[in-house]
């Protein structure tokens, strides 16, 4: 375990496979929500303690649950499981502290079990940190780790969209390309520029 | 019975759960680099929707509404471990080519909104024909988006060559490919909607 290792998984997570622009998990918040910098703000903070809080305890549980008891094949059932727990406890948090915020959100807020990157990280995570049923050394902070660093690739493509789809509001665009469609054009771009990353190599 | 078919109907054109609702986009975006990953995509998600709807429509009234969702969730994702199970065994080489994206169609969009949405206020019938229809328009879709980034970025299409000589652009093959294919995609299905009204 030493520092080059957590630069590769942050390099990694937040630039090169970026859980948006090039894994695409999460697009559907991503283009729904991302009309205005503060809604996006407020849920990419969202998103990212959701998938750091679920890395670790869905790498507890596939280590002293699933591995010892020999039911990895129950591994979807139980992440998902533990994740839409952990996105209730959320909601209702948020419900509580900003109910104008939990009014914006909509449908959007219960979507967040369904998002793909919070159950995409927890899978990635036991794919990378298990081989062949054992544990990595060191794999539980790497997964904790690479939970956080997909939220913040998470935030990151969230406020650069945010901030171009406000800017974008000024503009006189074909009306049949107007929201959904020009969003989708404005992330191919996004994802381009960030093949760019590709090219790092350690 | 002109009643399920209606519903079977909708989810293929006029609420396409891709062009028109957008769900589902993220696995749709991942898998279509080849028409056969598009169609293998579409098959196993229908599957899942069919089954989940309609054990979902059927245990509704039994379901405290406090907890719905979770509920909706334990049984999708038993459909989706069914279906990973299944391919795992028959189809290895389909199975590697999805990779992490089979066990994400538990979280794929459209399964839970068509149970949050529909099934849990509809009969069984009438869901079962809503899944189905919803499933043949989620891989008419996938079947289209891949067969254009197909035949684009590798001048095939199902694995043969298309046309001679074609030049294929590498780059509808990669991530940003699919954003842009997509993204023109439903811009043209805008216009259409616009010239129909």
């Amino acid at each position: 375990m030493n520092t080059a290792q957590f630069l590769i998984i942050f390099i990694s997570a937040v630039f090169v496979n970026n859980v948006i622009l090039s894994r695409f998990l999460g697009l559907c918040s991503f283009i729904a929500i991302s009309k205005q910098t503060k809604p996006a703000l407020a849920m990419s903070l969202a998103v990212m303690f959701v998938t750091t809080m679920s890395s670790i305890i869905t790498w507890l549980i596939y280590r002293f649950l699933l591995i010892p008891l020999n039911m990895t094949y129950l591994r979807t059932i139980s992440f998902i499981l533990v994740i839409a727990t952990f996105v209730q406890f959320v909601e209702m948090v948020i419900r509580k502290i900003a109910p104008p915020m939990y009014r914006f959100f909509g449908i959007y807020l219960p979507l967040i079990t369904v998002n793909c990157a919070v159950l995409g990280v927890a899978v990635l995570n036991s794919d990378m940190f298990f081989s062949n049923d054992k544990p990595v050394p060191g794999g539980f902070i790497f997964s904790a780790f690479q939970g956080i660093c997909v939220g913040l690739g998470y935030t990151l493509a969230m406020l650069l969209m945010s901030a171009i789809r406000e800017r974008l509001e000024l503009c006189n665009v074909p009306k049949a390309l107007k929201d959904f469609p020009l969003g989708f054009i404005i992330a191919s771009i996004m994802s381009m520029s960030f093949m760019g990353f590709n090219g790092f190599k350690f | 019975m002109k009643d399920s078919f209606k519903e079977l109907i909708k989810g293929i054109i006029k609420e396409n759960p891709t062009f028109v609702l957008a769900l589902g986009l993220c696995p749709t975006l991942a898998v279509s680099i080849s028409v056969v990953n598009g169609i293998g995509m579409g098959i196993a998600a229908t599957f899942v929707l069919v089954g989940s709807n309609l054990i979902i429509s059927w245990i509704k009234n039994f379901v405290p509404d406090r907890i719905r969702i979770p509920c909706f969730i334990v049984i999708i994702a038993t459909f989706v471990t069914i279906t990973e199970l299944t391919m795992k065994a028959y189809f290895p080489p389909l199975n590697r080519a999805l990779g992490i994206y089979v066990p994400l169609i538990v979280v794929n969009c459209i399964v839970l909104g068509r149970a949050e949405a529909f099934a849990s206020k509809n009969n069984v019938i009438r869901s079962l024909f809503d899944g189905i229809g919803m499933g043949i328009g989620f891989t008419l879709a996938l079947i289209l988006i891949s067969a254009i980034r197909e035949f684009l970025g590798a001048g095939k299409i199902l694995g043969l060559t298309v046309i001679k000589g074609f030049q294929p652009a590498f780059a509808i093959s990669m991530p940003s490919g699919a954003l842009l294919v997509i993204g023109l995609l439903l811009g043209f299905f805008n216009l259409i909607k616009k010239e129909n009204k």
